[in-house]
């Protein structure tokens, strides 16, 4: 069974974030970056699967700038076979579409069985790229899951997904792609012989022109979506003071976040 | 890649990661092991870098190293309540040219990383987010480290340990006995972002100038101890450090203190508008000289903090010790490659280069400080509390002609100091802080 | 400007509150260039639903009502509004970011090759119909402004609870829109087999909606046992201050603040908690906070939208059955 795991590296979840000063990005001084959390549900689960069938490889692949490297190694610590990274310059200020064609050509040069992405990227937020992936590559997918059963031998898998109030059971043909949500697994930590191994692990780099794909057909131009205001959110201030008795309070309480937050 | 390696070095701050690089750049094998998720990443300190040994270490430092301000200028302020008497220092010849007076204001967070990333290029393995729990041994010799990780014993013939304060690894090893309390500091600090211009103008700097102002007196609630304010770019280190004991005894925690130091009227106005974006605690070894344990054993070398090399004094000068030490074990331990012996006697060569050098000679110098300091609070206290009153009498507008008050101030003093007392102290102080 | 789409979102063929929100979201752009806004609606037995739409505010509705589409399926979905979308000149495409709609929105945005926009809070468009949207990003540490270039096939998902729904025109007649051709669902690789209702899932504190917290007031470890009882009654997840846990009372992986987890539910409902500086860094990016504490000078008070100086022994349980009441009622 050959299995990719697409992974994107991102400021570390407990990473205070601000705008950078023209509010066009983010301020990266001092933050430190890690693998997007829920691409590492996606690596321990095509783990899971390679030690369950016994034979196969998985690749995981990624599209960043240099630093990069360091989040693809960590995977290739923990236990992935190889690593591709996928640079160009040209790449910068890419949109969903253009991440989305560029992982799927780099994914269209191997057969893989089964490939990962995570539920969504904790930069962006955005969700999208894998779905994506699923619809250039003609292959189906399940969203958001939180358990997987592969059976091998006839190619099929049933996934669980969770929704509101509940749980989509989907059973799947392979080859086919999955986007990754907490409950999956426990991730794994790297071993230390499994860092130490790490570096003489293959580690191929593409340019867009190995993937035979245009500079002009990607990058902040091509762009159909852009980014245009970072800003903090509002500062909060204090709201209402309920009054009255106990009683009194929580009703009106209640009331509110009926009403007003309408949670209820 | 056999499984052993020259060396294993645990933690990866200055000293650390100077023992690294100098041992990856001789070609020997090197592991560093990191407990946190990067070099630096949960490391503090006040903020001035003394830099004369990193000139050794990285030549042109200065060119790349993420360094915020070069200090042109120390400020050392008294405070009681409400007022505030300041010595400054400003240099022009501090301010010539690159590495300027080896002092530079500088955030762990970005310095540590950049000098891990030194060692890692000239071969060094650094391995992050991997707690090192215990040493291997054999035959009362340490062989390796036993690290927090599935397949974690690793070989070596020499186990550096760098890895601070707290080391409960030298304590394990032996080398090291429980100290007393009383020989930490407890440090307290903040980074108060603000903007360029608004720390140029409320502190005098142009362009990368920078500034050190340490505090005494009631601004740290007259404690041994002091306040701090360090420029750097586009924030400030603010913070606290006092004996364990003074929080002890004026029942006072660390973060309170800081915010004390914070409000005080002299200080609120320098950090006026900014925003905490960090806020970190830690302990200094401030027990000098006669806290220095044994450094050596067989196959295992203590430098920086683990040894507790830092110059309390006035300097808060830890990173340059540890760098020191880290440099000096490293060539040790190269030296001792070439022998192939790594005991006791075939590493005695590190206690001889901290001899010599300004590591042990500083701390020999300044052996009597700490004591001084806890023998005499009322040097933070009760005295500036005191020349603090005199200066505002003296300044005080009024009709009352000048001659009275004088008069009345030095009946005041005389009131307030015993003479002989006050002498006596006087000179403790300057045997202390300047006999050699 | 093209038309606007708003995929209809329903649950055992009732319409879900999301897509009168979508619907309303979608008037106003219209409103704004006389464009027309089409709703879709697939499902089993939904046709009643199909008016509702259009007294909302469709100008036409495009109805699958198939028990062989009862089933989400992204495939099948996706093709469907695609095919609709390409039939006419389709400008924006809206729908709700519900686990559905998060499926969807991309997937659509894939098959039309259009810009996508995901859990959008606020969205404008200029005079062509090229939308401007506002979405968090950072797990809420940061608002964002995204544009699109484009003002064809554009796809934004909408955060619940956040667009104004529509007064209804209970005279407004129904157009209905047919489809030609369905996608063959024999063709599908992934196929829906089952829902399985939620069992009681220990909800995780990041990804959960709502979260109550308990601190120092607690005053013992027992005691949590209020906080647990209103969480379970809201669906909550339980979280706690660093007192709290640096008291043993709770795991470190309850812990809410600096040094514990950073959250952003919709509501937090701090009890017995002081607001520390520390711990707020770890939750003012919530939608709504509740605070309940006794001390009125509570930091704690100056960020909560709703406050209630109280004994939280009295509060906790009055409120847990004012929320039960009302769940059952509905
Ligand atoms: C508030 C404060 C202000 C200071 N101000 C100054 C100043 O202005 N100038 C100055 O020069 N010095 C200053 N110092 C002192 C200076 O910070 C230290 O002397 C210096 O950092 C010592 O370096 P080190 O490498 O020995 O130890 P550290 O910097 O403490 O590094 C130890 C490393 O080991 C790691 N580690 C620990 N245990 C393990 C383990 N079991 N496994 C793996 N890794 C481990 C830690 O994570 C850490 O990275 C200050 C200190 C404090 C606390
Ligand atoms: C570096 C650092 C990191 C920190 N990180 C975190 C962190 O990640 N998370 C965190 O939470 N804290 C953190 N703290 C600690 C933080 O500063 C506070 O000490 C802590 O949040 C206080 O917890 P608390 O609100 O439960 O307790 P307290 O501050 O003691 O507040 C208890 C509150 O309960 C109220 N109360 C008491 N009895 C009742 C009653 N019967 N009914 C109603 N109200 C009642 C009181 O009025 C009081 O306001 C950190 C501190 C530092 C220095
Ligand atoms: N630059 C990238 N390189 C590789 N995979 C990516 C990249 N960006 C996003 N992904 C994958 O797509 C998922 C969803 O990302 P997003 O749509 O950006 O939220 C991520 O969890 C990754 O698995």
């Amino acid at each position: 069974m050959n299995i990719a795991v697409c992974i994107k590296q991102v400021p570390a979840t407990e990473s205070k974030i601000r705008p950078s000063a023209d509010g066009k990005d983010i301020d990266r001084t001092g933050l430190s970056f890690v693998v997007n959390p829920y691409d590492e549900f996606g690596l321990e689960e095509a783990l899971k699967i390679k030690e369950q069938v016994g034979k196969g490889t998985v690749t995981v692949i990624s599209i960043g700038e240099d630093k990069t490297i360091e989040a693809l190694r960590t995977c290739l610590a923990v236990g992935a076979d190889q690593a591709i990274h996928i640079k160009d310059p040209a790449l910068s200020g890419s949109d969903t579409h253009a991440i989305a064609l560029v992982l799927t050509a780099a994914l269209q040069k191997e057969n893989y069985d089964i490939i990962f992405f995570g539920k969504q990227a904790i930069d962006n937020d955005s969700g999208a790229v894998g779905i994506h992936v699923a619809e250039l590559m003609n292959l189906p997918h399940v969203a958001v899951i939180n358990k997987l059963e592969v059976s091998p031998d006839d190619k099929k898998a049933v996934a669980h997904r969770q929704i509101e109030g509940g749980t989509e059971v989907i059973n799947i043909d392979l080859p086919a792609i999955f986007t990754c949500q907490k409950e999956l697994n426990v991730p794994r930590y790297a071993s230390l012989p499994g860092i130490m191994k790490a570096k003489q692990k293959p580690m191929t780099i593409y340019s867009l022109n190995d993937l035979n794909i245009a500079t002009d057909a990607v990058g902040a131009e091509k762009a159909m979506i852009t980014l245009d205001q970072l800003s903090p959110p509002e500062k909060r201030t204090a709201g209402t003071a309920l009054e009255g008795n106990a009683g009194e309070a929580v009703t009106a309480l209640v009331r509110l976040l009926h009403e007003e937050a309408k949670i209820f | 890649m056999s499984d052993k390696f020259d060396v294993a070095i645990v933690g990866a701050g200055p000293s650390g990661s100077a023992a690294a690089l100098t041992l990856a750049k001789a070609g020997l094998s090197v592991v560093v092991f990191e407990r946190g998720e990067f070099p630096g990443s949960k490391n503090m300190f006040g903020g001035v870098l003394y830099t004369p040994i990193l000139e050794k270490l990285v030549p042109n430092f200065w060119e790349e190293a993420p360094l915020e301000r070069h200090i042109v200028k120390r400020r050392f302020g008294l405070f009681s309540e409400f007022s505030e008497a300041a010595f400054e220092f400003r240099c022009e010849d501090f301010n010539q040219k690159p590495p300027f007076n080896q002092s530079f204001s500088a955030l762990r967070a970005q310095f540590d990383p950049w000098l891990a990333k030194k060692a890692e290029d000239a071969g060094a393995l650094i391995i992050p987010e991997t707690v090192v729990d215990d040493l291997l041994w054999k035959d009362g010799k340490v062989i390796g480290v036993k690290a927090r990780r599935e397949g974690g014993e690793i070989e070596a013939d020499v186990v550096i340990l760098a890895d601070g304060v707290n080391s409960f690894l030298a304590k394990k090893s032996g080398l090291r006995k429980d100290f007393t309390w009383n020989v930490l500091a407890v440090a307290a600090k903040e980074i108060i972002a603000l903007p360029r211009g608004t720390i140029e103008d409320r502190f005098g700097l142009e362009g990368d100038e920078g500034l050190a102002m340490e505090c005494f007196g009631d601004v740290v609630a007259g404690t041994v101890g002091a306040g701090f304010i360090y420029t750097n770019k586009e924030t400030l280190s603010v913070g606290v450090a006092c004996s364990i004991n003074a929080f002890i005894d004026k029942k006072i925690v660390p973060n309170d203190l800081l915010e004390r130091f914070k409000n005080h009227p002299s200080i609120r106005r320098l950090i006026r508008g900014g925003e905490t974006l960090e806020y970190a605690g830690h302990m200094i070894p401030e027990g000098g000289h006669k806290q220095v344990p044994e450094v050596i054993s067989d196959g295992l070398l203590l430098v920086g903090d683990a040894a507790h090399f830092v110059n309390a004094s006035f300097y808060h000068e830890g990173t340059n010790l540890a760098m020191a030490s880290g440099l000096f074990a490293a060539e040790t331990i190269i030296e001792a490659k070439k022998k192939d012996d790594f005991s006791q006697r075939g590493l005695k060569g590190y206690l001889k280069k901290l001899e010599e050098s300004f590591v042990l000679k500083d701390l020999k110098k300044y052996r009597q400080v700490e004591d001084w300091a806890h023998k005499n609070g009322r040097f933070f206290k009760e005295y500036p509390d005191l020349m603090l009153d005199v200066l505002k009498d003296y300044f005080t507008v009024s009709e009352t002609p000048k001659s009275v008050i004088q008069q009345n101030i030095v009946k005041k003093l005389r009131s307030q100091l015993k003479p002989l007392r006050t002498l006596v102290e006087l000179n403790r102080f300057r045997k202390s802080f300047f006999s050699s | 400007m093209g038309q606007i789409l708003v995929f209809s979102e329903q649950r055992d063929g009732k319409l879900k509150r999301v897509a009168f929100e979508a619907l309303g979201a979608a008037r106003q752009l219209a409103s704004q260039t006389n464009a027309t806004v089409a709703a879709i609606i697939v499902g089993k037995n939904i046709a009643s639903e199909a008016e509702t739409l259009s007294k909302k505010g469709a100008d036409k509705v495009f109805v699958i009502d198939d028990p062989g589409f009862a089933h989400y399926s992204s495939e099948a979905y996706g093709t469907i509004i695609a095919d609709i979308a390409k039939k006419e000149d389709t400008s924006l495409i809206l729908m709700g970011a519900t686990a559905m709609g998060k499926d969807l929105g991309p997937k659509v945005a894939a098959k039309l090759g259009g810009p996508f926009a995901g859990d959008c809070i606020k969205l404008e468009c200029d005079a062509e119909g090229k939308i401007t949207a506002t979405r968090p990003m950072y797990g809420g540490k940061i608002i964002s402004i995204v544009r699109s270039h484009t003002n064809k096939y554009q796809v934004a998902t909408l955060r619940p609870n956040v667009f104004s729904v529509n007064e209804a025109d209970e005279n407004k007649k129904t157009v209905f829109e047919n489809i030609d051709t369905l996608p063959d669902l024999s063709e599908m690789k992934a196929v829906v087999k089952e829902i399985l209702s939620s069992a009681n899932t220990k909800i995780d504190l990041t990804e959960a909606d709502i979260i109550v917290s308990g601190g120092r007031g607690l005053k013992a470890p027992e005691h949590f046992a209020l906080i647990e009882a209103l969480a379970e009654t809201l669906g909550a997840a339980v979280g706690a201050s660093r007192a709290a846990v640096d008291a043993g009372w709770k795991p470190h992986s309850y812990q809410v603040g600096l040094t514990g987890k950073t959250v952003s539910p919709s509501l937090y409902i701090a009890c017995g908690i002081s607001g520390a500086i520390q711990h707020q860094a770890g939750m003012s990016s919530s939608k709504y906070i509740v605070a309940i504490n006794k001390d009125p000078n509570a930091p704690i008070f100056k960020i909560a939208n709703y406050g209630i100086v109280g004994d939280l022994f009295e509060i906790v349980p009055l409120l847990t059955e004012a929320i039960k009441t009302i769940k059952n009622e509905e």
